[in-house]
């Protein structure tokens, strides 16, 4: 039964033909293997295969201790890499009732954002790219440079950051770091029109979006699709409004809602919300309060025992981080629901009906990076 | 007729008697078509190599990049470079493959490309082939080469392969058609097929000039129809790398690989040498009405000049096509010819029989 | 229901609802108009030795409150519990994650093969596991 029950799963009729996308693909980001049934150009079935980059991050994490875990942390999601670490630090925090110092919690909130603009001009970079559109990511990544001096400058790294720590930050901000953002800040306004006048109002780009991919609201509520592929079907989903965290509730900004769910819908979502990313960054970017980095915390960190449950919104979606705990110092289970991991199974309800250029498009609107799957 | 532009026939005729003289007549000719063959091949290699040298460079000039600098001066030995490298890899034997398709598709591609450049005219006198019937001698063999896509694909005896080929045969058949009619009205405005003989009508102003608004339209739809004969641009799902790795030649390695990419930028060039031939003149310089001082200036630069300088524009025009516009679809691309370019070429065909017949035009 | 027991859970409410009854249950709170659960945020499973607990983090769209769902599978051999992917689709894979790194099997689950792992490599996450050629311990 169970060996029936595969078979219909994978191929369909006997007389289709399946061809495999991926693992090596240029436009699976990442390693993913799409097994695709197809009749003539149309999809019949798509069935996606994950696992290929596996590392068992969660089993790691009960041997490490808890400042160790967030170097795990961000190499789930590596473009929001921060607001994985966000995520784990806020959940001990909250476990070991810690109160930690306003300066730290509107410099994380700016490195989010900054973050998750970083995030949505490589979504841009690549979503371009796999149309056909190869200059797309020649001017993304360049503007995203900027992003990356900034981090770099501030703490070293340009994509896996481990700022954060359970109790603050590791190390002060750079003096150079609030000026660097007004910079950028009046820099990038100018150049997000060009974005629009490159690809969103192209009579091509717009043909192979509308009307591509629809996911309904429904669908999104039972499929779990969280982040800007939730939104721009209607889902209201973005935990920065609905259980805030960090310096949300001092800031004011709107959340980016569509109803078409489209892939067109889902692009507008994104390059809306770097529009509203940029807002954020404005109203913090001069209030960074004076005080400490971190707050005093011991030098062997135990949470105690119980279950505590934390969720984030990365550039993606919905991070929750749930860690039972048994008084060591290494948890007892920790586990990542990743926001990819329910993105990426809509594919076989999305793609069906339509032709294999549909299904780049498809998923590259979802915006999936694949280690986040496959933690 | 422009008077003081040199006529090469003077200097092939010259050739030609000399050959005649130092040797028997059957070895004379075979002497020539060696000649020719020999200056062709290499005109042919030649190009080709810059223009892909030319495309990195103008594809990294939109990018925001540098192309490549560091081979030769300003990189230009690269492609040279990349041709022994690809002269030097291994053929790769495909399992199960059709061994003597999978062999001659390349050729035959390569062969096409050659047949066409051969009717192409770069001065006055320096054709090779001067048929009556130009025009439709270059439509007829250019599409000789979807004869070698679809070998490669089928031959190749895997899917991916396959599915590129097959939507290479459909997109290259479907435009020939809107290639075929956009020409035509430049041969009802000028009334010969033979090309010496279009450049020669537009000894008194450009075709796309003269015959204005129809002209323009025809223009454009060819540039079009022959971005998308050539698989270039937003029409190249053949070889969408984001989609099917290579498409149907992505099982050729080495040499034969080169045969592919070789041929597809000099069908490239060959297609903007008709479009300069039919529409912007081919060699003649720019003349506006007959004998006036204002010609005179113009024809001081060299024809072959002149008609370099129309190719090299209209290929940058397709390249920045190439680089700014994402990808259309199977369906998107069918629609395109049949739903529109098509009726709009025939409308385009009435209208200008019509003008021809009233003598509407310049 | 009488014999659920509502474990201390500072941040949500919690239930502990007995296996028998936790499909049951999974579908009284879906289909309810009052609570009307309809978005299943996580569904994994912890080893606590002697048993697992399936934990699941539900909430409500509608409502916005969140509830957690605990059911406990008694031994270490021969574990299943009823599927609850018909009730949320998303559960399906959750499912099979943990089918791939725990071992426990769920009944009526549409399609229930090994999500990451190969079909022979034993279940990871369980406390018991050891690879010595993969896994470092300190």
């Amino acid at each position: 039964m169970q060996e029936e029950t595969v078979k219909n799963m994978i191929l369909g009729e006997d007389d289709d033909y399946v061809v495999n996308m991926g693992p090596q693909h240029p436009s699976t980001h990442g390693v993913l293997r799409f097994e695709v049934s197809l009749y003539g150009e149309t999809i019949r079935k798509v069935v996606p295969h994950c696992g290929y980059i596996h590392r068992g991050i969660e089993k790691m994490c009960e041997r490490d201790t808890y400042p160790q875990i967030i170097h795990l942390t961000d190499r789930m999601d590596y473009l929001s890499a921060h607001m994985n670490n966000e995520a784990v630090c806020l959940c001990v925090e909250k476990a070991l009732g810690v109160e930690i110092p306003e300066r730290v919690t509107c410099i994380r909130t700016i490195l989010d954002e900054l973050n998750r603009i970083a995030s949505h001009q490589l979504w841009w970079c690549a979503m371009g790219m796999d149309m056909g559109a190869l200059t797309t990511f020649f001017y993304g990544l360049r503007d995203r440079e900027r992003i990356l001096d900034i981090f770099e400058e501030s703490f070293g790294s340009r994509l896996l950051h481990s700022y954060n720590t359970p109790g603050g930050l590791m190390h002060d901000i750079h003096p150079g770091f609030r000026k660097r953002i007004v910079d950028f800040i009046r820099y990038f306004r100018k150049k997000l029109p060009e974005y629009d006048q490159l690809l969103t109002d192209n009579v091509i780009f717009r043909e192979r979006t509308e009307g591509i991919g629809v996911l309904s609201l429904e669908d999104a509520i039972q499929y779990g699709v969280t982040g800007p592929s939730g939104r721009a079907s209607g889902f209201s989903c973005d935990i920065r409004k609905i259980e805030p965290y960090g310096a949300y509730r001092k800031v004011s900004f709107h959340e980016v809602l569509r109803t078409e769910g489209d892939t067109l819908a889902r692009y507008k979502v994104r390059i809306a919300e770097m529009y509203e990313s940029m807002h954020i960054l404005e109203q913090l970017v001069d209030q960074i309060p004076e005080g400490d980095y971190s707050a005093k915390m011991k030098a062997v960190i135990r949470v105690p025992a119980g279950e505590f449950f934390q969720r984030v919104e990365t550039a993606r979606g919905e991070l929750g981080v749930y860690i039972v705990s048994d008084g060591n110092k290494t948890p007892y289970r920790i586990k990542f629901r990743t926001p990819n991991f329910s993105n990426l199974f809509v594919i076989s309800k999305l793609a069906p009906g339509h032709k294999i250029a549909d299904l780049v498009a498809i998923s590259g609107s979802l915006d999936l990076v694949i280690p986040d799957i496959d933690r | 007729m422009a008077v003081n532009i040199y006529d090469f026939t003077e200097l092939t005729r010259n050739i030609g008697s000399g050959l005649q003289r130092a040797m028997s007549p059957g070895w004379a000719r075979a002497t020539e078509y060696v000649i020719i063959g020999l200056a062709f091949l290499l005109f042919y290699a030649v190009t080709g190599l810059y223009i892909i040298y030319g495309e990195r460079r103008i594809c990294a000039f939109m990018q925001n990049r540098l192309g490549p600098n560091r081979v030769g001066p300003a990189g230009l030995f690269q492609t040279i470079a990349d041709l022994i490298k690809l002269l030097t890899k291994e053929l790769i034997p495909i399992r199960n493959a059709d061994k003597l398709l999978f062999n001659v598709a390349p050729f035959i591609v390569i062969i096409a490309s050659f047949m066409a450049i051969a009717a192409i005219p770069f001065a006055r006198g320096l054709q090779a082939l001067d048929f009556e019937i130009g025009i439709f001698y270059v439509i007829a063999v250019s599409s000789l080469g979807v004869v070698g896509i679809l070998l490669a694909g089928w031959s190749s005896n895997s899917k991916y392969s396959l599915i590129g080929a097959m939507r290479s045969g459909a997109q290259i058949i479907s435009y020939e058609l809107s290639v075929g009619l956009s020409l035509l009205t430049i041969v009802v405005y000028s009334g010969t097929m033979q090309l010496s003989g279009i450049i020669e009508s537009q000894a008194n102003g450009w075709w796309i000039f003269k015959g204005h608004i129809p002209a323009l339209v025809a223009f454009l739809v060819f540039l079009v129809a022959s971005t998308a004969e050539t698989n270039r641009g937003p029409f190249d799902l053949a070889e969408a790398e984001s989609e099917l790795t290579a498409g149907f030649h992505t099982e050729y390695s080495g040499i034969r690989f080169a045969f592919f990419f070789l041929a597809e930028y000099m069908n490239m060039f060959i297609v903007a040498s008709i479009a300069t031939t039919v529409f912007l003149g081919g060699w003649m310089p720019l003349h506006f009405g007959l004998n006036n001082t204002f010609n005179h200036v113009m024809d001081i630069i060299p024809p072959v000049v002149w008609y370099l300088i129309k190719t090299a524009s209209v290929v940058f025009v397709m390249m920045w096509f190439k680089w700014t516009f994402p990808r259309l679809r199977i369906d998107q691309l069918l629609t395109l010819e049949w739903k529109y370019l098509l009726p709009i070429n025939l409308v385009n065909i009435v209208v200008v029989a019509f003008l021809c017949l009233m003598g509407w035009h310049f | 229901m009488p014999d659920a027991g509502f474990p201390a859970n500072p941040q949500f409410s919690e239930i502990l609802v007995p296996k028998d009854r936790y499909y049951d249950f999974c579908r009284t709170i879906k289909t309810s108009p009052d609570l009307f659960f309809d978005y299943l945020i996580s569904l994994t499973a912890v080893d606590w030795n002697d048993h697992f607990m399936i934990v699941c983090h539900i909430t409500s769209t509608r409502y916005r409150h969140t509830l957690v769902v605990k059911t406990r599978l008694e031994g270490r051999e021969e574990l299943s519990v009823k599927s609850i992917s018909d009730l949320w689709k998303t559960a399906e894979y959750h499912e099979r994650e943990v089918f791939d790194l725990f071992g426990i099997r769920f009944l009526n689950h549409p399609d229930l093969r090994r999500l990451f792992l190969e079909d022979d490599y034993g279940y990871p996450l369980r406390k018991d596991f050891t690879d010595e050629t993969r896994m470092i311990i300190k």
